[in-house]
């Protein structure tokens, strides 16, 4: 074992011998917790809404008072034509029009149904569906307003209505920073794992260092741990780095146990680690490499879970995503760090991430022949 | 004195596809020698060297070396062969003395252990062993390599291109460390695209085109050269080349330096020549018989093939 230990010993003094590397492994993993998680968000505020209003009776106006009142919108523009407003929604000079159709004020006194519209700018879908939710919830409101109004005038007594008080656990106030930070934290270990080791290996086949080290008694298993291994001790302390930056910048809670999270993380890395080897012995270059490696990454991070719900997409990409370990982790992040989870809670994700390690280690093995 | 075959190799064949890299391949190296081959660039020194260090597998035919085989016994073997690629592959970001102690270790030994063996070589490079190994020149750079060879007192040497990309004064410095290793009994193996460095070993092997020529001592090589050899002078040696190879008795014509080396079909000439020269407009031309030397024997074997 003497032998891995020197191996390990050389590539740390390798990495610290680089001036950019050396600082990098750990800059980069705090500038992107102080950049991603406050900024990637979906809650959307002062979506710019124009307003047509061809009625201005006295209803129409305490409808728009409402929007101006609620905290999503911003009226920049109030126009009475809708080819002016269209205009505006072209120039992206708004995002929402919401058109109040004349009489409606008249109609709404005589109790007769009445109708608005609204147009929304799609360019973003996201966004075009959650603004017109705001919307709607605004208009909502008031045509309850206006309903009880109505009956009140006749009579005292209260309409019946189901009134739902919702709570949101593990997350009440709903903070975008408690639901990113345990994600992008999986996010980090994975750019450290899967570009650095990969690189390092397609970087001694590149310079011929890997054509001495095979004619030495060094195994291939003893080789390829050491290059997971110091890779793996960089992905855990950036991981406690980006942890100790959620907690003291964003105060994102730690309610389950941090041993839990580290050794999962662990697994994770083992497992993106020798996916990356394996890449690596099929890559003669650097360029090869970081191809390959990039295509991976992106389609392991979109189809992680972290921007958008996995229940969400197509029956075949969920069965494409049960190969995808930055998944497994993402779950696990989350549900350890806000809901408390235990080992035996996420035993399946759990499991699923070993497997997985257990996998690629092999195949990276096999795959790195010396002879030949 | 007959000395035990520490390289056998018997009817190697290795093919990339459809290129055949060595085709019928068979020699021995002695115990104690220097062992060079000879040959241009992609000859089929490199395949020759990777399959002997255990780097590629043979398509056909038996590589033994320490009475080890190449292909079955590849473990032991590493513990005991020393490789220098032609390509420089030490890590160039660690210092000297990190990549003698990296390869010391990886070996399981110390550099102090085996201190005298490299003693000599690397007592040039000590004054720089805090300096990255990327920024030493290309001698110090060869000699750092061979010291990380060394360091594991392997009982086999082999060495593929020591000497390109070398200045002439590390060349010649390089040569006497080989002859100095003879008394530790290490067997050198190395190969060279440069004729003059053959007769340095003392057996040497012509390989062409991934196929052994002939095998003797470096000496003996150009006595297989039997015609009479002449070296041939005018000022105008592009005219002079196309002329004497349109002469009619001219059995080879090649440049040689600064004159060419000919030969003629019944080993001599007479004034014809000269007029038939003259007639092609190349005057001022000096003749002299000269003695063959390895390059020569080469060139003629090469043209026989």
């Amino acid at each position: 074992m003497r032998t891995i230990f020197y191996l390990i010993r050389k590539e740390f003094l390798q990495i610290f011998r680089d001036k950019f590397l050396g600082k990098a492994i750990f800059a980069i993993p705090i500038i992107q917790m102080l950049i991603l998680v406050p900024a990637v968000t979906f809650e959307i505020k002062d979506v710019r809404l124009c307003i047509v209003d061809k009625d201005m009776s006295t209803e129409s106006r305490e409808l728009v008072g409402k929007l101006v009142g609620s905290s999503f919108f911003k009226v920049r523009n109030a126009t009475f034509t809708e080819n002016e407003a269209n205009d505006l929604l072209h120039l992206d000079k708004c995002d929402l029009i919401l058109q109040i159709p004349a009489g409606f004020g008249r109609d709404i006194g005589k109790g007769t149904p009445t109708k608005l519209m609204a147009s929304a700018n799609a360019i973003n879908a996201m966004n075009a569906q959650l603004s017109w939710a705001y919307l709607n919830g605004v208009i909502m409101d008031y045509n309850m307003n206006i309903l009880a109004n109505g009956i009140g005038n006749r009579s005292f007594t209260a309409i019946p209505q189901i009134e739902v008080t919702n709570r949101y656990w593990y997350n009440e106030m709903l903070n975008y920073n408690f639901y990113m930070q345990p994600g992008i934290l999986g996010i980090l270990v994975l750019a450290i794992g899967f570009i650095l080791a990969g690189l390092n290996l397609v970087k001694e086949k590149e310079i011929g260092t890997i054509e001495q080290m095979n004619v030495t008694p060094v195994k291939k298993y003893q080789f390829i741990l050491s290059k997971i291994i110091p890779f793996l001790i960089i992905g855990l302390i950036d991981l406690a780095l980006g942890i100790t930056i959620g907690k003291l910048v964003f105060h994102v809670p730690f309610a389950g146990s941090m041993w839990l999270v580290f050794m999962c993380s662990s697994i994770f890395l083992i497992a993106v680690l020798s996916l990356a080897l394996l890449i690596s012995t099929f890559s003669g270059t650097q360029q090869q490499f970081m191809f390959t490696a990039f295509f991976f990454m992106i389609i392991f991070i979109l189809m992680s879970g972290i921007f958008t719900p996995l229940e969400s997409m197509p029956g075949w990409a969920q069965k494409i995503d049960l190969l995808n370990p930055v998944v497994y982790i993402m779950r696990i992040n989350r549900m350890v760090m806000l809901k408390g989870s235990t080992l035996y809670d996420i035993r399946s994700e759990f499991m699923a991430l070993v497997i997985f390690a257990i996998a690629s280690t092999t195949l990276a093995v096999n795959r790195y022949r010396k002879t030949a | 004195m007959t000395a035990k075959n520490i390289i056998s190799v018997r009817d190697l064949n290795k093919s990339y596809g459809p290129v055949k890299a060595l085709e019928a391949i068979s020699f021995d190296v002695r115990e104690g020698e220097i062992f060079g081959f000879i040959g241009p660039d992609g000859a089929g020194k490199t395949t020759l060297f990777r399959i002997i260090t255990t780097l590629l597998l043979p398509d056909h035919g038996t590589v033994t070396a320490l009475g080890l085989d190449c292909v079955k016994d590849f473990r032991e073997l590493r513990n005991n062969i020393g490789y220098m690629p032609g390509r420089f592959s030490l890590y160039m970001d660690l210092t000297v003395e990190e990549n003698l102690n990296f390869y010391a270790t990886v070996f399981g030994t110390t550099v102090k252990e085996n201190y005298d063996l490299i003693a000599d070589i690397y007592s040039h490079i000590e004054p720089f062993k805090n300096r990255p190994a990327g920024k030493l020149s290309g001698g110090m750079k060869q000699k750092l390599a061979l010291s990380c060879a060394l360091i594991h007192k392997p009982a086999l040497l082999v060495l593929d291109e020591p000497t390109t990309g070398v200045d002439a004064v590390s060349r010649a410095e390089f040569w006497e460390m080989l002859k100095k290793l003879k008394k530790y009994n290490i067997t050198i193996l190395v190969s060279t695209p440069y004729m003059d460095e053959a007769m340095q070993c003392d057996r040497v092997a012509l390989i062409q085109g991934g196929r052994i020529m002939s095998v003797d001592q470096p000496e003996r090589l150009s006595e297989g050269f039997t015609r009479k050899l002449f070296s041939v002078v005018a000022s105008e040696k592009y005219k002079l080349i196309t002329a004497l190879r349109e002469y009619p008795l001219t059995h080879s014509a090649y440049p040689f330096g600064e004159s060419l080396h000919v030969t003629f079909r019944d080993d001599r000439y007479d004034d014809s020549l000269l007029d038939f020269l003259e007639s092609k407009g190349v005057s001022g031309v000096t003749i002299e018989e000269t003695l063959p030397g390895i390059e020569d024997r080469f060139l003629e074997l090469m043209q026989k093939s």
